[in-house]
């Protein structure tokens, strides 16, 4: 079936169900608010074990990517996601998701350009324009440096 | 009380940069890599020009946790890294300051892959 980009977008907008903003964007705040407290309590927890403020930082957002990541493979974090939207995408637990999900999804095509590849699908182009933008700041800071 | 007041503050932002995330999903045709691209560049883009770390005074963890706290992470790490060994600094300090997440990422990705089977079809991507 040939379809142009007009009739194709139509179809889809036919096919998904209307979003309901008055629904979705409060669930998204209050989901994405309570797993901003839940890194909050996990953090908490290293400063109280005696760990310094960095390392507290790295270590909730390990603790955090694992925790979705198990989710995920669950298939839990996948059934929040359908309702929280963004609550759940935004934190890094949604990064986590990004990661594990395709990953999971792609092992039929075997662990090298399957599992390998696919994990990279979209930490990819989240890695790749964030560095790019950290190293035009640097350079440009270096500059600035000079004068 | 303070406890409460902080974690309160926590909800507060951590909740906002999501509630930004799902205006852009249901009112703009950005797909969620967009968006998540979109948030880590904005959150190098504050941090350089000093406008994070407050957001990040205020919120703790309601700053850190959402990927904009990522982005500012990177230009900290490059900022820090440009103060001690200049032009280098711009290369090795925002890789230096996020490996922590990105090696948990995929290692956890990979863990997962090879323990659990593709079996629920309710995935967010």
């Amino acid at each position: 079936m040939k379809l142009t980009e007009k009739e194709y977008s139509y179809l889809t907008k036919k096919i998904s169900p209307d979003t309901k903003y008055y629904k979705t964007l409060p669930t998204a705040f209050i989901i994405g608010g309570l797993i901003c407290c839940i890194g909050q309590a996990i953090g908490d927890l290293y400063k109280y074990l005696g760990i310094n403020e960095t390392d507290t930082g790295t270590l909730t957002s390990i603790t955090l990517v694992f925790l979705s990541a198990f989710l995920t493979g669950a298939g839990i974090y996948g059934r929040i996601a359908k309702s929280a939207g963004a609550g759940t995408l935004v934190p890094i637990t949604g990064f986590a998701n990004a990661v594990v999900s395709p990953a999971l999804e792609f092992k039929t095509e075997g662990y090298i350009l399957g599992v390998g590849a696919k994990i990279f699908i979209i930490a990819g182009p989240v890695i790749v324009y964030g560095l790019a933008a950290s190293v035009i700041y640097g350079v440009i800071l270096y500059i600035t440096q000079l004068f | 009380m303070e406890i409460f007041m902080e974690y309160l503050k926590t909800f507060l932002i951590g909740g906002l940069f999501c509630l930004i995330g799902q205006l852009l999903i249901d009112f703009t045709k950005l797909t969620p890599a967009r968006i998540l691209v979109s948030y880590v560049v904005a959150g190098v883009i504050m941090g350089a020009i000093g406008w994070y770390e407050p957001i990040t005074d205020f919120a703790g963890a309601g700053a850190t946790v959402p990927l904009t706290g990522f982005g500012y992470l990177l230009s900290k790490g490059v900022k820090q890294a440009v103060m001690e060994k200049g032009l280098l600094g711009a290369f090795t300090g925002g890789l230096e300051a996020s490996a922590g997440g990105i090696t948990a990422a995929v290692i956890a990705g990979l863990i997962v892959a090879l323990l659990f089977k593709r079996g629920d079809k309710t995935k967010q991507m």
